[in-house]
């Protein structure tokens, strides 16, 4: 870049204006909602989902999720009964628009949704060079967009493969677990548009949330265990093959 | 004093060294966000700022609160866990505007919409009521038979 001096006198003044923005912030909203009170999960029951992307649709209308780009999105998994290690895996645009009509064979079918694990010791915020995606006191991995360089080192850390560098804005986007819904005690957009329960919003630290009886009395998974990322989204019938 | 006698330079040095470390003070108090720390190696207003994004789906207790006489017939059949907007789609723009009825919902097309969820495919759960829309009663859209509130046949389904 070929900056002149009139050229600097001009820009430096406005970026100090940015920046100024930048620093001031906002205070927190909902004056209600105490972030020590909840450490946040999801649990995602695959014995109920029917792969309809009611999901996918309403992650995608209420947090403006470009196309092609998914903060959730559900995989088909095809697999035979001896050879788990080579599942035939699919999910035409994210699951969005469902699936192929699938004709019965020898293998078994179902399907998987995904979403940020929001992993308690998450290898993405761990890489982060800046300090802009962090684990909030109640347990939701964010990512502040206004400190973001969008150097996508935390998409290459995500196991998971949760994370996506915004096509407009440039900076890392993901699953939020609709963080401005939950801090107003409504449940996530996905969980909403769910029509079979296959997915519920968890509070580990509310007492009364019935995932602690569901944890208790059914024989639940995390995704990528060997990993130990503290990943919460916990999977109810998780089949071996998926990964 | 002899010691110090030819270190002049010494002193001078470590003046800069001391002015170019309240010049880094300085910078870092201007350029470092207030909240930055406040929890972690992060800026803790950026919490704030996430949660404050707009809702589009009211959710369907907010439903509910008016349209008491839908959220009645639902609870009999065996729609009665699925959300309002996972059919009718995100609403919040209806349910919190000043005059709810001024912003009108779409109602959906049972053909469509019904197909979504209800098409038969080896690959959904066994339970799971599947119906092939190519014969099953083709033609006539499904709400002309069954009341998607409470779609149950038994439940006097035909409107």
């Amino acid at each position: 870049m070929n900056l002149s001096r009139r050229k600097m006198l001009i820009l430096l003044p406005a970026a100090a204006v940015a920046w100024e923005s930048v620093l001031a912030g906002t205070p927190e909203d909902a004056p209600n909602y105490k972030m020590s009170d909840h450490w946040w999960g999801m649990l995602i029951d695959i014995s109920k989902c029917i792969g309809c992307g009611n999901c996918v649709r309403a992650c995608q209308t209420e947090n403006d999720v470009p196309d092609g780009y998914f903060r959730t999105w559900v995989e088909r998994y095809h697999v035979s009964d001896e050879n788990m290690t080579e599942p035939e895996v699919i999910s035409p645009d994210g699951g969005k628009e469902g699936f192929p009509v699938a004709q019965q064979d020898d293998k078994k079918y179902f399907f998987v949704p995904k979403l940020c694990n929001h992993c308690a010791d998450s290898p993405c915020t761990q890489v982060c060079p800046v300090g802009a995606t962090f684990i909030s006191p109640d347990g939701v991995v964010l990512v502040d967009q206004t400190y973001c360089l969008g150097c996508a080192y935390c998409v290459q850390a995500c196991p998971y493969g949760c994370r996506y560098i915004h096509p407009q804005k440039k900076v890392a986007d993901k699953c939020t677990l609709c963080y401005h819904r939950i801090t107003k005690g409504l449940t996530t957009a996905c969980c909403e548009a769910c029509p079979t329960g296959a997915r519920q919003l968890a509070d580990l630290k509310n007492p009364k949330d019935p995932i602690h009886e569901f944890l208790k009395t059914h024989s639940v998974q995390v995704l990528k265990p060997q990993m130990a990322t503290g990943a919460k989204a916990f999977y109810n019938d998780l089949d071996g093959s998926v990964r | 004093m002899s010691v110090f006698k030819d270190a002049g330079h010494l002193f001078r040095f470590a003046g800069l060294f001391v002015l170019a470390f309240l010049v880094f003070l300085g910078l870092r108090h201007y350029v470092v966000p207030k909240s930055f720390g406040q929890y972690g190696h992060y800026r803790g207003n950026a919490i704030g700022e996430i949660a404050q994004r707009p809702v589009k789906f009211a959710g369907h207790e907010t439903c509910e609160s008016c349209h008491s006489d839908v959220a009645d017939k639902k609870k009999a059949g065996k729609h009665a866990h699925v959300n309002c907007e996972a059919c009718h789609g995100a609403l919040a723009s209806h349910a919190n505007a000043d005059d709810p009825t001024a912003v009108k919902p779409v109602l959906p097309d049972t053909a469509v919409l019904c197909a979504q969820c209800h098409t038969a495919s080896a690959a959904k759960p066994k339970g799971f009521p599947q119906v092939d829309p190519a014969s099953h009663y083709p033609g006539p859209p499904c709400g002309s038979c069954h009341q998607p509130h409470n779609p149950g046949m038994e439940a006097g389904g035909a409107k």
